[in-house]
């Protein structure tokens, strides 16, 4: 009987098209065309507007633009550089958020603000703090000079903008999930007779390998894309210390749009690249990665 | 639980795996803790505990949280250091030992297992890295690893992810883990404490098999004075970093030595009385048992709900007023108001005994402890 009662007021929920955590239909149109809106007009027209300038002037004129001296000079000290901050942070991340995380110490939650830093600095500070140190007036200038070791306006002053812009990304990834982890897994391996690099190598580092790779990405993506700090630095010599975003901002400040936004394109197009190369990790491995959350 | 399927399938292949066991299982060791001090920053957590394991004992560490219980596993472990004292590996200083070279086999309550690596990795990890003079071959760490999945019943599961395991079979593959690398001390933290009472109930009599079969000296941390009672040999009850008994679970269940441990193991209700002349009163009511050796003066009288006889005869019994009836599988609880100070006493009676509340009853212990007020303030 009471079955019977409340089997009606079962069956008419789906009929009225709504259950308790929908919203009504008007409110869900608004809401969706918002979330449209704001993706097309901030994520999908600019990006599309950086391919349509860079082909306007047409292929052939596109190709001349990123094979140019300047152009491809540019791009190789963007991947060399990326090609050195990136590693140098994924050890860096590692240490720091392995220390963090699975250890008590005095001063952790200092090292843990500490991390965020160059996310609060504005990267033009980040940039003038090295010029400061190692430029001609700065601390160690004549020391530099005088044994004739070039850091800002050259190679080692970029690297060093650039580890810096990009220092928190991995560890920031990695802090979380690794405190959330705990230590059983490792005392588990320890007390089976692994030594630390064999519980760091077979148990550590596969526990946190999707968000490892995450940070690596994302690291990567703004090594290469890093302008503020690095046009501080960098002196922009043209073939020699000019990174694709400061070479962009010159093609752009000379009115070459063309050029501008075929080298942006480029730029674009490596983002992208990272991007798929996330998402189809995250599709090839997708039970492991479901596997390595907490069970 | 498909379990107790295979439990008797398996049968004949268990016996089969007990000759093999002796010879392969390293000897089991004693286990010697003598005066451990552990303190945290100001708080201390053990206050010189002293303990004495044979080999190839079950020995249960019980008391509430934070009764030092789990510092004291992880001492034996290697994974805490003590502030003081000595840890004896067959009278061996083991806190010069490593927590890998102790070679204890480790079960956490959240089994710890590798989420990366399936269930056959997981048992063969402890092989796998050792130092290469002493690894098997991969076949012969293959081939143990599916023996000891065999012992723990689990066969046929070797390619699963611990992800794809129930909690009971997680806590099968732990130990199977643990057992790889012939451990001198198996250490067993609430070994079942995530586990639903039902598979806990499975799990406790097929540890009991395994450890009859293997024979390792094995320690187990609860919170759960059933199940310690009901595995282990010896059980050391703990409270506050201090061990209150050490007894086997009849010593420990029927002569609790302590207002704690009565309380602490099994159900019970306490009364205030008084010692005079060797004699028990309570509130000036002369009782009709005696008082042992306790001394003249204030003192605690501890029963437990199911030790008592209901009397017609008020004289020389305790009565009370029947507060609140409860049916308690076949029997009834009923709370009563005891004396003027209407002490809270719970006791068990035939659920076809005719009561109403407000009604008055009198009973008398069958077994009963009284302990003197000075040590009941203690606890």
């Amino acid at each position: 009987m009471a079955d019977a009662a409340i089997a009606p007021l079962l069956v008419s929920q789906p009929s009225s098209g709504s259950s308790v955590t929908t919203e009504r239909y008007p409110v869900r149109i608004i809401l969706v065309a918002t979330a449209v809106v704001f993706l097309v007009l901030f994520l999908l027209l600019p990006l599309a507007a950086v391919f349509v300038e860079a082909f306007r002037a047409g292929l052939s004129a596109y190709f001349a633009a990123i094979t140019e001296s300047d152009a491809v000079a540019a791009i190789r000290l963007t991947l060399l550089v990326a090609a050195i901050a990136v590693p140098a942070n994924i050890v860096f991340g590692l240490a720091a958020s392995w220390a963090i995380a699975k250890f008590e110490f005095k001063g952790k939650s200092v090292l843990n603000t500490l991390i965020d830093l160059p996310f609060s600095v504005s990267p033009v500070i980040s940039g003038l703090i090295y010029v400061l140190l190692f430029g001609a007036q700065g601390y160690f200038g004549h020391y530099l000079e005088s044994h004739n070791i070039q850091i800002i306006f050259a190679l080692p002053g970029i690297v060093l903008a650039t580890i810096f812009a990009t220092f928190p990304f991995v560890a920031r990834e990695l802090v979380p999930l690794m405190q959330e982890q705990g230590t059983q897994d490792e005392e588990a391996a320890l007390s089976l007779g692994a030594s630390g690099w064999q519980t760091f190598f077979r148990v550590t580092l596969p526990n946190i390998r999707w968000a490892l790779l995450y940070g690596v990405v994302l690291c990567n993506a703004r090594a290469m894309g890093e302008f503020g700090a690095v046009s501080v630095v960098s002196g922009h010599i043209r073939g020699k210390t000019n990174t694709m975003p400061l070479h962009v901002e010159i093609l752009y400040n000379e009115y070459n749009f063309a050029a501008a936004f075929a080298v942006a394109s480029l730029l674009a197009l490596l983002a992208l690249v990272t991007l798929l190369i996330k998402i189809s990790l995250e599709w090839r491995y997708a039970d492991q990665i479901a596997a390595s959350r907490r069970h | 639980m498909d379990a107790r399927v295979s439990n008797e399938v398996n049968y004949s292949g268990s016996i089969r795996t007990r000759e093999r066991a002796t010879s392969q299982w390293d000897r089991p060791v004693d286990v010697s803790v003598e005066n451990v001090v552990r303190t945290f920053g100001a708080t201390p957590a053990l206050h010189g505990v002293s303990l004495d394991m044979e080999s190839g004992e079950l020995v249960a560490l019980l008391g509430p949280s934070g009764s030092g219980k789990t510092t004291l596993l992880r001492i034996l472990a290697g994974l805490d250091i003590p502030t003081f004292g000595r840890v004896l590996f067959d009278g061996e200083d083991a806190l010069k030992l490593t927590v890998q070279q102790r070679n204890v086999g480790l079960v956490f309550q959240n089994y710890a297992l590798f989420r990366h690596m399936n269930v056959l990795d997981n048992i063969g990890f402890g092989l796998r890295v050792l130092p290469w003079t002493r690894r098997p071959s991969r076949k012969e760490i293959r081939n143990r690893a599916l023996e000891l999945l065999d012992l723990v019943q689990l066969s046929g599961l070797e390619k699963r992810y611990p992800s794809q395991l129930s909690g009971g079979q997680r806590q099968r593959v732990a130990f199977a883990r643990a057992l790889a690398i012939a451990p001198r001390v198996l250490l067993l933290d609430e070994p079942f404490g995530a586990l639903d009472s039902k598979v806990r109930r499975d799990l406790r009599r097929w540890l009991l098999e395994i450890h009859n079969k293997t024979g390792h000296t094995t320690v187990f941390v609860t919170h759960d004075q059933e199940e310690a009672l009901e595995l282990a040999d010896r059980v050391v009850v703990m409270s506050e970093g201090r061990i209150e008994q050490i007894g086997t679970p009849d010593e420990i269940y029927d002569a609790p030595n302590s207002p704690f441990v009565f309380s602490f193991i099994g159900e019970s209700s306490a009364l205030p009385v008084r010692v005079e002349h060797g004699k028990i009163w309570l509130d000036g009511k002369l009782l009709d048992l005696a008082p042992g050796d306790v001394p003249d003066g204030p003192a605690q009288l501890f029963l437990r709900p199911h030790d008592v006889d209901v009397v017609d005869n008020e004289s020389g019994a305790i009565s009370g007023e029947v507060k609140v009836l409860r049916r308690h599988a076949g029997l009834r609880r009923v709370d009563l108001d005891v004396g003027s100070e209407q002490n809270r006493v719970e006791i068990e009676l035939p659920a076809d005994l005719d009561l109403n509340p407000a009604r008055s009853i009198a009973f008398r212990p069958r077994r009963y402890r009284l302990y003197p007020s000075s040590q009941a303030l203690d606890s």
